[in-house]
């Protein structure tokens, strides 16, 4: 009966029926591996201690209200010292970064086959270590304090604002740096002319994002000894103070708000 | 007086892109470059100013060799050379000023540019370029607040401040209207006459090619195929140049009285309609 309108009218599906089922079978895979898992996972959880979760939360937050006001003349010092850590942190890497970035960008690197895998493993290592574990050795190495911070701060964001400024710089319009190079222009001024301008903003983006993210990484540095608010967060959790902790955690959470402030700003300007 | 002998770019890729051109162009004289995509038009704009480096051959500009040069002495080469670019290739964040000044950074040392303190003569020159193509008010304009024609004019500005021996100009009417073609394509040629500068343009529009230059040359596969004046551009040396198609609504109309089209046309006229509505279907 169809046989007609199947010959006049093409057929027309998103996946043929091999996709079809293979789709279908990889939907009955996943929902089968996350069947497992979870008897797994069932079976060495203490199920009593979960049901009593929400009991325990509400007495830890009852403990926790009304949280100690008088106490923040001790935290003035420590959240500043905070933002310092996040700042020069911030600025020590930039500093590093950019000749980093300028050697691992493909259209820019001074040696492709040299060069640009050093300075590609250089960044690579310095994301792969948590600013916590940089704090952790650092501690050990140059003593506790902000100065231990502020280093594993830099260290770790290294990487970051490298790898994101370097994917910016090969994304670049060639044409413009051509242009510049045509003129007579030198190597150092094909960068200033040709090449800056056009990373400019993504440079700002990187920098104040980085910022943002170093305060709230630095906010736990502290618990490790390198300095900060975290470092009085720690004694008030051990020693059972949680009206401090309270306290503490809204200092944290005004100083990220503002961070997030400042930094939408000054992206809204830039860019 | 540019002088071309032998110029032949084999990429890395393996194409031969040219294959041993001769061009002699003298003081003065605007030449068009026509020819189909990927003929290596680019290549031989490129290949004078040293963006791509030459395979083979030599070019001199008034009896300096340019291939072989080392960098110095090749940045020196290069502020003689100005250039125009397709899609302008202006710094889209940099000002009007800051890009016309930009053409005179092989003159200045690095620090100078970079702090932007040019001499007093160049920001004169700026000053009386951009005033001469309309635009001395836009002065502090980033550049990418202009429209297409405004930006082509500050390009043009940037490469005449160099106070260049030679123009080389890319598809200078590619991402424009077609009045804005024109507008640009006669300022060319003004400030080439009021300057006695050679230029050579690559250009896809042949009628603005003929309007323009005084002088065509023909390039298909990296090979001359013609070089002549643009009345003597008919239908034949169209076909030879790109391939069969209807030319006679291409050539330009003045010419018609001197030379009358229909006669010259080898193209068998009853065929030419077909070939037109099959493009139009889009089936070829």
């Amino acid at each position: 009966m169809s046989g007609a309108i199947v010959t006049s009218k093409k057929v027309w599906q998103r996946h043929d029926r091999k996709t079809q089922l293979a789709v279908w079978a990889a939907w009955l895979f996943g929902t089968a591996v996350f069947v497992y898992c979870f008897q797994l996972i069932s079976e060495r959880t203490i199920w009593a201690f979960v049901w009593d979760a929400p009991a325990q939360a509400a007495d830890l937050g009852a403990r926790m209200v009304p949280p100690a006001w008088s106490y923040i003349h001790y935290l003035w010092r420590p959240i500043w010292d905070t933002l310092n850590i996040a700042t020069l942190g911030t600025i020590i890497s930039i500093v590093i970064a950019v000749p980093i970035a300028y050697c691992a960008a493909r259209n820019t690197t001074p040696s492709v086959a040299f060069v640009r895998p050093v300075a590609l493993f250089i960044i690579v290592a310095s994301r792969s270590i948590n600013s916590l574990i940089w704090a952790l050795m650092l501690v050990t190495i140059v003593g506790p304090g902000v100065f231990a911070g502020i280093i594993a701060i830099g260290l770790r964001s290294i990487g970051f604002v490298a790898k994101l400024l370097y994917e910016a710089i090969e994304e670049i319009d060639e044409s413009q740096v051509e242009a510049v190079r045509s003129t007579g222009a030198s190597a150092a001024q094909t960068t200033v002319y040709g090449i800056v301008p056009q990373v400019m903003p993504a440079f700002a983006g990187i920098t104040v994002f980085r910022w943002d993210i170093n305060i709230r990484e630095s906010t736990v540095l502290g618990l490790v000894g390198a300095g900060g608010i975290g470092l009085e967060l720690n004694a008030a959790i051990t020693q059972l103070y949680w009206t401090q902790v309270s306290l503490m955690l809204l200092v944290i959470i005004g100083t990220v708000i503002l961070s997030e402030w400042v930094s939408a700003k000054v992206r809204h300007a830039i860019i | 007086m540019l002088r071309i002998k032998g110029l032949t770019k084999r990429y890395r890729t393996g194409d031969l892109a040219l294959k041993g051109i001769d061009i002699e162009v003298p003081d003065g004289q605007v030449m068009a470059l026509i020819g189909p995509s990927g003929a290596g038009k680019s290549t031989v704009i490129r290949c004078i100013n040293r963006l791509v480096e030459p395979t083979a051959g030599t070019i001199t500009l008034n009896d300096t060799e340019i291939v072989g040069l080392r960098s110095g002495e090749l940045r020196r080469m290069r502020r003689r050379m100005g250039m125009i670019f397709q899609e302008y290739a202006l710094v889209e964040r940099l000002s009007v000023m800051e890009n016309v000044l930009s053409g005179r950074l092989g003159y200045v040392g690095f620090w100078q540019s970079f702090m932007r303190k040019f001499p007093q003569s160049d920001i004169d020159e700026a000053f009386r370029l951009l005033a001469r193509v309309g635009l001395d008010h836009m002065a502090d304009k980033r550049a990418d607040e202009l429209s297409g024609g405004q930006r082509q004019r500050v390009g043009i500005c940037r490469a005449l401040i160099q106070n260049p021996e030679l123009l080389l100009v890319d598809e200078p009417t590619a991402s424009l209207d077609p009045k804005t073609s024109r507008q640009i394509m006669r300022l060319i040629k003004e400030l080439c006459g009021e300057r006695k500068l050679a230029a050579i343009i690559n250009i896809h529009d042949v009628m603005l090619a003929q309007m323009f230059a005084e002088r065509i040359v023909g390039l298909k596969l990296g090979e001359i195929v013609y070089d002549g004046p643009p009345d003597k551009l008919t239908p034949a040396v169209l076909t030879q140049i790109y391939g069969e198609e209807d030319w006679a609504s291409t050539i330009r109309k003045a010419d018609d009285d001197a030379e009358p089209v229909d006669e010259i046309a080898p193209a068998t006229p009853a065929e030419t309609p077909v070939i037109e509505r099959a493009r139009l279907a889009g089936l070829t």
